[in-house]
This record gives C-alpha cells, sequence and structure tokens, in this order.
C-alpha cells in the first residue's frame, strides 16, 4: 500500500516527453494550474505590503540559516523544556530507524500520518511497511494517491493529475481492501468524494494511538511546531493520539514567535490562494491534559548542510512549501509532477533535489534543464528564491563538475557524461569571442552560405535540434550592418 | 560522534564562507510591512470579521449579551441536536435557554463517545478580521483541542469588539505560544479534488460564529 518510489527514474526529457502526450493528464494539469494561478493573484492583491512581507521572507529565513546552528541548539533546549523529545537524524535512514523504534516502543502497529513532504524524502511510509506498521496518510490527495498506488506529483495537492473520475474509480475499487468500502453508487462530485475519504478515515483516526506529522514552521524561541492544513485530518492527527511523532527539515525554524506574522500571511495566500487556510495548530512540548502526551521531535538533515554548503543554492532552503512555483510553470503545467522524479517536483524540486541527493544520477543531472528560464517561478515565490539563478549555476556544476559537499565532506565533480557537445560549444564560443577577426571572417561565411544550411544539426547536436528550429542566419552581420549605417561611430556623440 | 554532533559541525563547515554577524535579531533587518490593512472604526473591523468570516462558508450570526442565550438555543434547536460538549469554563448562562443534554468534556471520554455528540459550544481566544479567523487557546471556555474537532457542528462565541483584532500580526501578539493554539477560518474545507474549494472533510463541517456586544 505504499505507493511507487522513484528510485530509478528515467532523466528528465525522456519522462517529460511521455508526460505530454498524456491527454488526460495535460488536461487535468492545466484546469488545476490555471484554476490556482487567478486565485492566488487576487489572494495577493488583497494585501498591499505583499513585497515587504517577501522581503521580511526572506530576510527571516536568510538569518536563520546563516545562524542555523545556534537556533537549532535554541530549539531543542525549549522543545525539551515544554516536555518534548529531540532526535536527529543525519540521513533518510537514520530517521527511518528512529521513527521505527518511537513507534515500536507504544507497542502499536499502525499510525495515522499528516501530509508532510519530510516523510515522503525519506521514504518513511516503506520503511515502516517493511517493519510491519501501516501508516495510514489522512490528507485526501495522500489518500487518494496512497489507494491508487501511485506517485505524488504535486507539492500542496499530491494527486493534482487525477480528475474526479478517476478519484471515484480508485475510491470504488481500493477503500474496501483498507477500510471501510466506498458507498455503493458513488458519483464524483467532489462532495460525495469527500464525504467517502471522511466516513473511511474516521474510523482510523478514532482508535489512533500513534500519529506522525511534519511542520510547516518550528520556533526556535519557544519550541513551538505549527502545522497548516485545511480538512482538519492533521487536527485529528495531531490532538487524538497518545504519542506524536514529529519529522521535520532542520531548515524550518523560525527564530521568534513573532516570525510567523510574517509567513501565516504569505504561505496560504501562495500556496491555495486563500486569506487563510481552515486550521492552523500549534503546539509547544507537550499540554496536560489536552492532546498527546508524549511529543518527539525529529531532526532531519539529509542533505540539507550540504545545500547550505553551496553559496549560491543554499537559498533553496528558504522554500516554505508553498508550490506556487509549480502552478506557474509552463514546464511543469505539461510535463506533470512524475518526470521530476522526486517528491518535489516543479521548479523548486529542478534546484532542490540535483542538491539534496547530488547531481550524479541521471535524473537528478537533468533537473536543472528541466526549465525554460522564464523567470515566472522567481516572480512568484513568497521568500524570493532565485531559481533560475540556481538552475543555471546547478548546470554549470553538471557540465563542468567542481567541488561540491557530499554527505558533509568536500569532493571533487567530474563533468556528468553526455555535455561533450555542449562543453566544446562553449570553449569553441570563448575562443571566438576572444579573436574578433576571426569571429568576423566565420559570421560572413556563416551569412553567405545561408542557403545551404540544414534545418537539423548532425551529430551530437542531433538531440538537441530534434525539439527546437534552428535560429535563422541573417544576410548580414550584425556588426557589418552597424559599420555600414553608422560607419562605425555612435551617433550620440 | 552522535548525529546532533555530525549535522552542527557540518552546519558549521557549510557556512565557514559567511562572515560573523552579532546584530541582535531585533535589528537584524527592517520589518517594512504593515501591522494591518487599510484604516477601519472598530465597528468596520467587527463587519471585516463577518464578512470574511461568511465567505468561507462559516454562518454568521450577531446578538447582544441578552439575546445571547436564546441566539445559541436557536441553533441548537434548527440543527436538531440533541447533545452538546460543555467546555468546563463556559459561561452556564449561554445554555439557559436550551434543554439540549449537556456532555461534560471530560479527560476520560474516548473519542469515539466524542463522535456520538451532536454540537459544541465553545468561546473564543481572539477572532481576526483581516483574513477571517478565529483562535482557540484552550483556556476554560474552550476546553480540549479534540471537543471542537470531532463534533460535526461547532458553535464559536465571539465577544465584540473586545476581542477582535485586525490582522495576523496583532492576534499573534495577543496568544500565548505556551498554549495550543487552533486557528479555525471558516469548516472544514479540500482543494484536493481539481484544485476547486469544497467544504466538509475532516473536522466540523457546520461552523457557526456567534458576535456577541457587549450590550
Amino acid at each position: 500500500m505504499s505507493g511507487g518510489t522513484f528510485v530509478g527514474m528515467p532523466s528528465f526529457p525522456k519522462a517529460a516527453h511521455e508526460a505530454v502526450h498524456n491527454q488526460t493528464l495535460r488536461g487535468n494539469l492545466r484546469h488545476a494550474t490555471h484554476t490556482i494561478r487567478a486565485k492566488r493573484a487576487n489572494a495577493v492583491a488583497e494585501v498591499s505590503d505583499w513585497a515587504e512581507l517577501r522581503e521580511a521572507g526572506k530576510q527571516i529565513k536568510d538569518h536563520t540559516l546563516r545562524h542555523l546552528d545556534r537556533y537549532l541548539v535554541q530549539l531543542e533546549e525549549s522543545v525539551t523544556a515544554a516536555g518534548g523529545t529531540v532526535h536527529w537524524a543525519a540521513d533518510a535512514d537514520e530517521a527511518n530507524r528512529i521513527v521505527t523504534y518511537l513507534v515500536k516502543a507504544t507497542g502499536e502497529s499502525e499510525v495515522v500520518k499528516v501530509k508532510s513532504m519530510a516523510t515522503q524524502e525519506i521514504g518513511l511510509n516503506e520503511a515502516l511497511e517493511a517493519e510491519g506498521i501501516n501508516a495510514y496518510e489522512t490528507d485526501l490527495a495522500e489518500l487518494i494517491v496512497q489507494l491508487g498506488k501511485d506517485r505524488p506529483s504535486h507539492i500542496l495537492v499530491p494527486a493534482i493529475h487525477r480528475n474526479r473520475g478517476e478519484i471515484r474509480d480508485i475510491f470504488a475499487r481500493e477503500m474496501s481492501e483498507w477500510g471501510r468500502p466506498a458507498p455503493e453508487g458513488l458519483t464524483d462530485t467532489p462532495a460525495e468524494l469527500a464525504e467517502a475519504a471522511r466516513v473511511h478515515l474516521r474510523e482510523k483516526f478514532l482508535r489512533a494511538k500513534v500519529g506522525v506529522s511534519g511542520a510547516n514552521f518550528m520556533v526556535a524561541e519557544t519550541g513551538t511546531l505549527v502545522v497548516v492544513e485545511s480538512e482538519g485530518n492533521g487536527r485529528m492527527c495531531l490532538t487524538l493520539p497518545e504519542t506524536l511523532i514529529s519529522v521535520v527539515g532542520i531548515e524550518k525554524i523560525v527564530p521568534t514567535w513573532q516570525d510567523l506574522e510574517v509567513f501565516l500571511q504569505t504561505l496560504p495566500r501562495s500556496s491555495t490562494a486563500e486569506r487563510m487556510n481552515p486550521y492552523t495548530s500549534t503546539w509547544t512540548g507537550t499540554t496536560d491534559e489536552d492532546g498527546p502526551q508524549t511529543f518527539h521531535l525529529v531532526l532531519i538533515d539529509n542533505g540539507r548542510t550540504d545545500t547550505l554548503a553551496d553559496e549560491v543554492g543554499r537559498q533553496a532552503l528558504r522554500c516554505i512549501r508553498c508550490s506556487a512555483c509549480l502552478n506557474v510553470c509552463p514546464v511543469y503545467e505539461r510535463a506533470g509532477g512524475h518526470a521530476y522524479g522526486s517528491v518535489y517536483p516543479g521548479p523548486i524540486g529542478a534546484i532542490l533535489s540535483p542538491q539534496l541527493r547530488g547531481t550524479q544520477s541521471e535524473i537528478d543531472a537533468s533537473l536543472p534543464y528541466a526549465s525554460s528560464l522564464c523567470g515566472a517561478c522567481y516572480d512568484v515565490c513568497p521568500v524570493a528564491i532565485d531559481i533560475p539563478e540556481v538552475l543555471v549555476h546547478l548546470r554549470e556544476r553538471v557540465v563542468e563538475g567542481g567541488v561540491v559537499t557530499r554527505d558533509g565532506a568536500k569532493v571533487v565533480l567530474k563533468p556528468a557524461k553526455g555535455h561533450a557537445a555542449e562543453r566544446a560549444a562553449m570553449r569553441a564560443a570563448r575562443w571566438a569571442f576572444g579573436h574578433p577577426g576571426a569571429l568576423r571572417t566565420g559570421q560572413r561565411f556563416a551569412s553567405r552560405t545561408r542557403r545551404f544550411h540544414p534545418r537539423t544539426l548532425p551529430g551530437p547536436g542531433k538531440a538537441w535540434s530534434e525539439t527546437r528550429a534552428l535560429p535563422a542566419v541573417p544576410a548580414e552581420p550584425f556588426r557589418d550592418w552597424w559599420q555600414r549605417t553608422h560607419g562605425g561611430k555612435d551617433a550620440s556623440k | 560522534m552522535s548525529s546532533r554532533d555530525l549535522i552542527l559541525a557540518r552546519v558549521r563547515r557549510a557556512l565557514a564562507d559567511v562572515p560573523r554577524d552579532d546584530t541582535p535579531y531585533d535589528q537584524a533587518f527592517e520589518r517594512g510591512y504593515l501591522r494591518e490593512h487599510g484604516d477601519r472604526s472598530v465597528e468596520q473591523t467587527v463587519d471585516l470579521l463577518a464578512e470574511n468570516l461568511a465567505d468561507y462558508r462559516a454562518r454568521v450570526h450577531r446578538c447582544d449579551a441578552d439575546g445571547l442565550a436564546a441566539t445559541i438555543a436557536g441553533l441548537l434547536a434548527e440543527r436538531g441536536s440533541t447533545s452538546v460538549v460543555v467546555p468546563t469554563g463556559l459561561d452556564p448562562e449561554w445554555l439557559a435557554a436550551t434543554a439540549v443534554t449537556r456532555v461534560a468534556d471530560r479527560l476520560d471520554s474516548t473519542p469515539a463517545e466524542l463522535d456520538r455528540v451532536d454540537s459544541v459550544v465553545t468561546a473564543c481566544a481572539v477572532a481576526i478580521a483581516e483574513t477571517g479567523t478565529i483562535v482557540l487557546d484552550g483556556g476554560p471556555d474552550q476546553g480540549r483541542r479534540r471537543i471542537t474537532l470531532v463534533p460535526d457542528h461547532h458553535i464559536c462565541v465571539v465577544r465584540v469588539p473586545d476581542q477582535v483584532v485586525s490582522s495576523v500580526p496583532q492576534g499573534l501578539e495577543r496568544l500565548d505560544p505556551a498554549r495550543p493554539l487552533t486557528w479555525i477560518s471558516g469548516p472544514s474545507a479540500t482543494s484536493d479534488i481539481e484544485l476547486d474549494r469544497v467544504e466538509g472533510v475532516h473536522g466540523p463541517r457546520t461552523l457557526e460564529v456567534v458576535l456577541v456586544s457587549a450590550e
């Protein structure tokens, strides 16, 4: 019941090539992303100080990252003082071992889960399943993904690639396997589908002894954790069980309680285009006679400190997982989330995944190219991550290699295979621009022979020109035209 | 080396290029954003709260202190409720006009028992007009978090104007982070099916907010 994993994914171009030919997928994605785009623009327009909120969000996150060691220690102290227990996990395996141990210590063999990117990232459900523990996803979209033995394709709405008809079929077919079956004659109206999910999951909520969550924010000053959600499944998992285990990336810290005033304004408007999401829960350790009496916080690194070591790429750690960048991305809209081969799809995934996992695999080396560099993702980002800048930086790393940090140690990456033509072209361009006479001769030759130029490139350039029209060579080089019309002199002088 | 020490050492190494900066946090950058949006009178702020609550499908009612008991009794009757969960510190006057069975917010009641109760009536800690949000902090007149979660019908009483603030920053200022907080903006909702908003999934599907004025 764990759903598919991303291991062994083909490179982005291959996966995207198949996805763009799936008419249903493209239709579902187009409808969903265009709906949310229009709504988001309205929600943002309601607050006149959006630019200032965005700048503050950026500054708070940058400051936190710059002093991350200090804030991690402060957070540990305040969570412990409030009655919680803090665990540290250097990688996914260690995090999974810790959570498995904590669940087993309760004597339970099932847990209810709040949707969480961090637990998706480490493959927690699969790890628990291997130890005989059932993990039930309780977010409607995650339920659709889990029942459909599918993979998530969006950060906020993991089942965005499914339409209501497909969801109806999944519920009717699969619900009986895992609990209360879907009602007879279930239709595809969203209200009926939501009702079926409510009834199916309620029996699990009411008997659950262990809840597993992530967190949107952790406040270092107070030890408070924050979960932002809509359905109430989060509140169920955070308050009904006796034991709560929260698995959170180390970059999710904000220094002070006051900082939440920025993100509780920007996150809902950026993600679901609402003034405020229906439910936000905050808890500080444990509270006597209310909610879980045992609270564990598992802090995970899993590539985050390696990302922090990259001067250009570290800004990706500002991400608050709102998913606004996915909804505006022309590449995501057509290729879908699965093509990115990671729980983090879209523009943010294209810079986060290759940093968290390294660029050694085929899919990770291809991700920095999964973009048109149009910049829409940067414009909507509520913490102003310059995604195009990081993409270009990562492309350079893929092509040229260089020094990077992996598992805390500096290593020298070799240039990736398959970029020989690109490297040769860049070298040739560097030489030509350094030799103006040769450049002029070459340009004139190109102009005079333009009738004979092929439509596609031969050799290693073939793949490139398969998906692009070659630019036409002008009849006269620009420099000759300038010389002829302006006599080589600047008219303003 | 423990993973704790390993991670902290990696963080420090990763930041080797960053110049040390010990500026106190409150001076580290400018908070250039607004404390509230727009210039409103107290009445206008309360009206905005009502408008935004209703926009996200909460049912909003207004009355004065004398009319509160009758208003609550009317809402329970309209719903056809036969039982209602009551936080220990709720003003008994609020329920004086209804004969519906009271269920105490007890520590030893199970979630399944709570699931059989029709309604819950609570007060709140603060309400935020700009976002249409009510915040519960588990105070004696609000009870444990689960009582406003499991029953399908939540009636929340907001004292206006003293419990109403304009904005999220003003709301946070009034709240104590040591208490468990639940922020509620409309009833349970989902946007997971084709990104269309649908009200009513796991939390209460009907949220009624009673704005009660002092006189």
